[in-house]
Order: structure tokens, then C-alpha cells, then sequence
């Protein structure tokens, strides 16, 4: 079977010990991912989307715990996998891209330097051809003047170049999955779209599965081909991107309407009813 | 006509030697909503800081309510202006509780029946009494904007700063507090002054916006060019495009941005 998904995850939970006993934060989640395939996942804050994106990669920390019936990456059981053995799928075969390039980049590592190191972690490569492929890869991420940029540190770039460094970061070790945490919310909305575009082209070029976790569903739907939409740690709702419009369950339906519109003609905006919880 | 609320007349500001707003001129008529759009480091939050007192590095001239503004802190200005800002994970002072950073201004101003005038104001931004003692950690992120929102409230002024309320929120919250803001300004017939880079909510909220890029005013345009992108200023049709402005051309639009680079 050469066509099976490159991603399945059953039954996934992380959970938290709290003092009045264990807080699911991600309660029994299922979806599998295809070859190439694009996938969102949307969610507000406290819905388990990044929690799921790190559960992938196995980065939650104790004393959170993590528990799935499946989870199997391009046929390997990522559950069975010791810490050893995680840290050689990390960044080679999936890796992720955070938030916010400030909190994500070395401080005192030039940028050429982090981007080699993501590289000289994975593969035996000779200087020469270690430092050709950061200026490539460089290169492909847009950046103007590779070699310059290679030599400067975080500080000095902008952010939207700080997220494309970190693109470039991820996508040496030319992964198979890529994971990408809210890559744009740190961004301003025209450098969002460069960034997006950017991940869109490289992941497509390269044959890559994309899972975008965002909290904005336009967004998501211009990117993906399929949106799952998270709520409380559950899965609410999977729909094929362009089905976005036509969603049924309600709170999908509530969050795409609280959206205000270019086109705005409301005099208020519906807000989600928030009876069972505390409010904001 | 009566005199605007906000007057800007050729506003230079700057940080130390660099210049970061220039020739910045505009009115804002008593009532009105009004957007400063842009990128971050287009000025825009500059503009209001400069306004509020917190960039006295300016020269030009500002005015509000007619009243022109000195470069100090102006104990008279704070009575009819005040700001709101973006993070309210960062606005609040962490051991305050609620009860004291909502009276603070009063006792500042020596304003009295402190007590009843808290209460008051949590029902208007729509908190429930119960929250009236509790400290910022203890609230989520829509809560302490709404009390951010209300501790501008306290001295009634007429004029509200607001750089970028609801960025740092989720959308559903978002929702709640523009809500919350639209009504506050029709009830209370304020004036708003909204930094946002957010097209949307611009939609939402304003009458006018003021596009900025660079530290210069590229454009004043009324909120109907919302509705079909008609702007005059190629910066503008960018920024717009980018927002998903006109969904037929999405990726012909963001190809075009491509082309420009960041850095």
C-alpha cells in the first residue's frame, strides 16, 4: 500500500493534572491527513488546536500527557517511538513553524548559522555545500541578498523577514510534513500574504502535507483544502475548504458570522452564546 | 460648523533623530468614528501617542475640542480625552485589582462617590459586580479589555484613542467588544479615533479612515470605498487587496504583492 494517508491520528488525547484531577484539553480527536494534502485547523484560544499540532510531533511536556489509539506518520507508529528517535523525525521529516519569529530565533545565532544548524543536525554535509544550501534555501524563501541576511541576527530583520527565516529553518531538512502554528498572526496582513503564499508554494513544490492551525477562517480557507474546526478540544465540524460558506454546525456558523465584513452593513455583530462557560 | 473634535495640522513627530510621522493633517468632527489604517511602522499608533501625550516629541499642531495641546501632561486634557491600548495583558497593572485602577482616575481628579460610579461603569462596559475585586490574571482577555475600556470611561471624556481595541482577541470576543464600543459611542455620543490595521472592522466601526504608509497620510477615503475597493492611492488598493478585499483576484493581487519585498 504506497497511497496510505501520510498522517492518521485516532482517538488523540493530552490532558493536564490540575489539583481538583485531570483537565482533556484535546478530548478524543481522529483525522487523517493525504499526501499533499492541505489541511486547516480552526479554533479560538483554548480549543486544543496547538495542542493537537504539538501532540503530533510529541512535544507535550510533563506533566501534560498525551494518549492516541493511533498515531502514525507515513506508516511509522510515532506513539512507539522513543525521545531518541522522536528527535530524528522532528525537523527532518515534520517540523513546524511557531508564531512569532521574536520568541522563535536564537538571539546571539546569526541567521545563517541557526539555518545551518537545523540542516547539519540531520545530514553529514561538507561546509561548503552546508553553506550553498542555506544561501539556496534563503534564495527561495525571497530573501533579497542571501548572503548579507546570513550574516545578520534576528534583531535586525523585520518580522515578516524573521518568519521567512524560520520558513527556510523548516524546510531544509525538506520535511514531509509541515506543521505551521499560527505562522502569520504576528504579521501584518500584507506581509501574510506574502508568508502564505510563500508556505503554499514550497509545500506544493516539494510534495509536502501542510496542517495551518489559524484562528481565522478566511485565511484558512484561501490556503487549505480541508478545515476542521475545533471547539473545546473536540472537532466540531470537518469541511472541504471552498464549503466553508455552507457550514452547518453552529458554532462554525457563530464564528464566521462574528467576522465584520469589508462589505459591513450590520449594526451589531452576532456573538457566540456563551452561557456554559464563564463569559468574557 | 461647529470646531472638530480632533485636529491634526501638519503633525511632524519623531523619536530621538528619526523622523517616524510627517505632515500628518486631518480633522475629526465631533462624533465621528475615524480609522488610522496601515502597516506596523506606518506611524499610525505614533499619531495617537503624540495625541495622548506620550510622544512629546512633535511639532505642528494638535487640537481637541478646539483647545490647542501643549507638549506636557495636561491634567484638563485628560477630563475629554482618553486611550485605550491594544494589549490588555499589558494595559493592567497586575496588582491592582479591578476596583482600584477603575477609581484611580477619580481620585486623581478628585471626583467623589467613587464607589457607585465603579459599579456604575462595569454594568455599562457589561461586567458583572462580581468581578469588581478580582485582579487582571483572574479575568480573560475580553474582560480586561472591556475594563481597560472602562477605566478610559471613568472621567466621561469625549474623545477615545483606541489603538487597535480588539487585536489581541479572538474573533467571538472581538465581536463583543466592537459591539460594546459601538454602543458606548452612541449612548455617550463619543468621538473615536481608532488606530486598526484591520479593513473589517474598519467597515464595522468608522465613518472615515486615513490610510497611512511610511509616516505619511497616503489617503483619506469614507468608508463606502470599502464596498468596492474605489481608493485613489495604489498603496491603499495593496493594502485592501491584501485583506482579501476583492476575492475574485485573490491570488493575481497577492502575486502583485510578492513582487515587493519587506526588508
Amino acid at each position: 500500500m504506497t497511497r496510505a494517508p501520510l498522517l492518521e491520528i485516532e482517538d488523540l488525547r493530552v490532558s493536564f493534572a490540575t489539583p481538583t484531577g485531570p483537565v482533556e484539553v484535546v478530548k478524543g480527536l481522529s483525522l487523517t491527513l493525504g499526501r499533499e494534502e492541505r489541511l486547516g485547523i480552526v479554533g479560538e484560544s483554548g480549543s486544543g488546536k496547538s495542542m493537537t499540532g504539538r501532540s503530533i510531533l510529541r512535544l507535550i511536556r510533563a506533566p501534560g500527557r498525551q494518549t492516541a489509539k493511533t498515531l502514525r506518520f507515513d506508516g511509522l507508529d510515532l506513539m512507539a517511538q522513543g525521545n531518541r528517535q522522536m528527535r530524528a523525525i522532528r525537523g527532518a521529516r515534520i517540523s513546524m513553524i511557531m508564531q512569532d519569529p521574536k520568541f522563535s530565533l536564537h538571539p546571539v545565532m546569526t541567521i545563517g548559522q541557526q539555518i545551518a544548524e537545523a540542516l547539519r543536525v540531520h545530514e553529514k554535509l561538507p561546509r561548503r555545500d552546508l553553506n550553498a544550501r542555506v544561501i539556496e534555501m534563503l534564495t527561495s524563501v525571497r530573501i533579497n541578498d542571501p548572503e548579507r541576511v546570513a550574516k545578520m541576527y534576528p534583531h535586525e530583520v523585520s518580522g515578516g523577514m524573521g518568519q521567512r527565516v524560520m520558513i527556510a529553518m523548516m524546510l531544509i531538512p525538506r520535511p514531509q510534513l509541515l506543521i505551521a502554528d499560527e505562522p502569520t498572526s504576528a504579521l501584518d496582513v500584507s506581509v501574510q500574504a506574502q508568508v502564505l503564499d510563500l508556505i503554499q508554494e514550497l509545500v506544493t513544490g516539494n510534495g509536502m502535507g501542510l496542517i495551518l492551525i489559524s484562528h481565522d477562517l478566511n485565511l484558512v480557507s484561501r490556503y487549505c483544502d480541508r478545515i476542521v474546526v475545533m471547539n473545546g478540544g473536540e472537532v466540531v465540524e470537518t469541511c472541504a475548504a471552498r464549503d466553508l460558506h455552507e457550514a452547518t454546525h453552529p458554532y462554525t456558523r457563530g464564528l464566521l458570522a462574528a467576522q465584520p465584513r469589508m462589505q459591513e452593513t450590520r449594526a451589531t455583530l452576532p456573538v457566540l452564546d456563551r452561557t456554559e462557560g464563564a463569559g468574557t | 460648523m461647529s470646531t472638530p473634535a480632533i485636529s491634526l495640522q501638519d503633525l511632524d513627530i519623531s523619536y530621538g533623530d528619526t523622523k517616524v510621522v510627517r505632515g500628518a493633517t486631518f480633522d475629526v468632527a465631533r462624533g465621528e468614528s475615524f480609522a488610522l489604517v496601515g502597516e506596523s511602522g506606518s506611524g499610525k499608533s505614533t499619531v495617537l501617542k503624540a495625541i495622548a501625550g506620550l510622544a512629546p516629541e512633535w511639532t505642528g499642531e494638535i487640537s481637541v475640542l478646539g483647545k490647542p495641546r501643549g507638549h506636557g501632561t495636561d491634567r484638563a486634557f485628560s477630563e475629554v480625552c482618553q486611550m485605550v491600548f491594544q494589549d490588555p495583558y499589558a494595559s493592567l497593572h497586575p496588582r491592582k485589582t479591578v476596583d482600584t485602577v477603575l477609581s484611580e482616575p477619580l481620585a486623581i481628579h478628585g471626583i467623589g462617590n467613587r464607589g457607585a460610579r465603579v459599579v456604575e461603569m462595569l454594568g455599562a462596559v457589561g461586567l458583572d459586580r462580581r468581578f469588581r475585586f478580582r485582579f487582571p490574571h483572574q479575568l480573560s482577555g475580553g474582560q480586561r479589555q472591556r475594563v481597560a475600556i472602562a477605566r478610559a470611561l471613568m472621567l466621561e471624556p469625549q474623545v477615545m484613542l483606541l489603538d487597535e481595541p480588539t487585536s489581541a482577541l479572538d474573533v467571538s470576543v472581538q465581536a463583543e467588544i466592537l459591539n460594546l464600543l459601538k454602543r458606548l459611542r452612541r449612548e455617550q455620543g463619543l468621538t473615536y479615533l481608532m488606530v486598526t490595521h484591520n479593513l473589517p472592522v474598519v467597515s464595522f466601526m468608522c465613518d472615515r479612515m486615513a490610510v497611512m504608509n511610511k509616516g505619511r497620510i497616503v489617503e483619506i477615503a469614507p468608508k463606502t470605498a470599502l464596498y468596492d475597493g474605489s481608493f485613489a492611492d495604489p498603496y491603499t488598493r495593496d493594502l485592501y487587496a491584501a485583506s482579501g478585499g476583492n476575492p475574485d483576484a485573490d491570488p493575481a493581487v497577492a502575486a502583485a504583492l510578492k513582487t515587493k519585498d519587506t526588508a
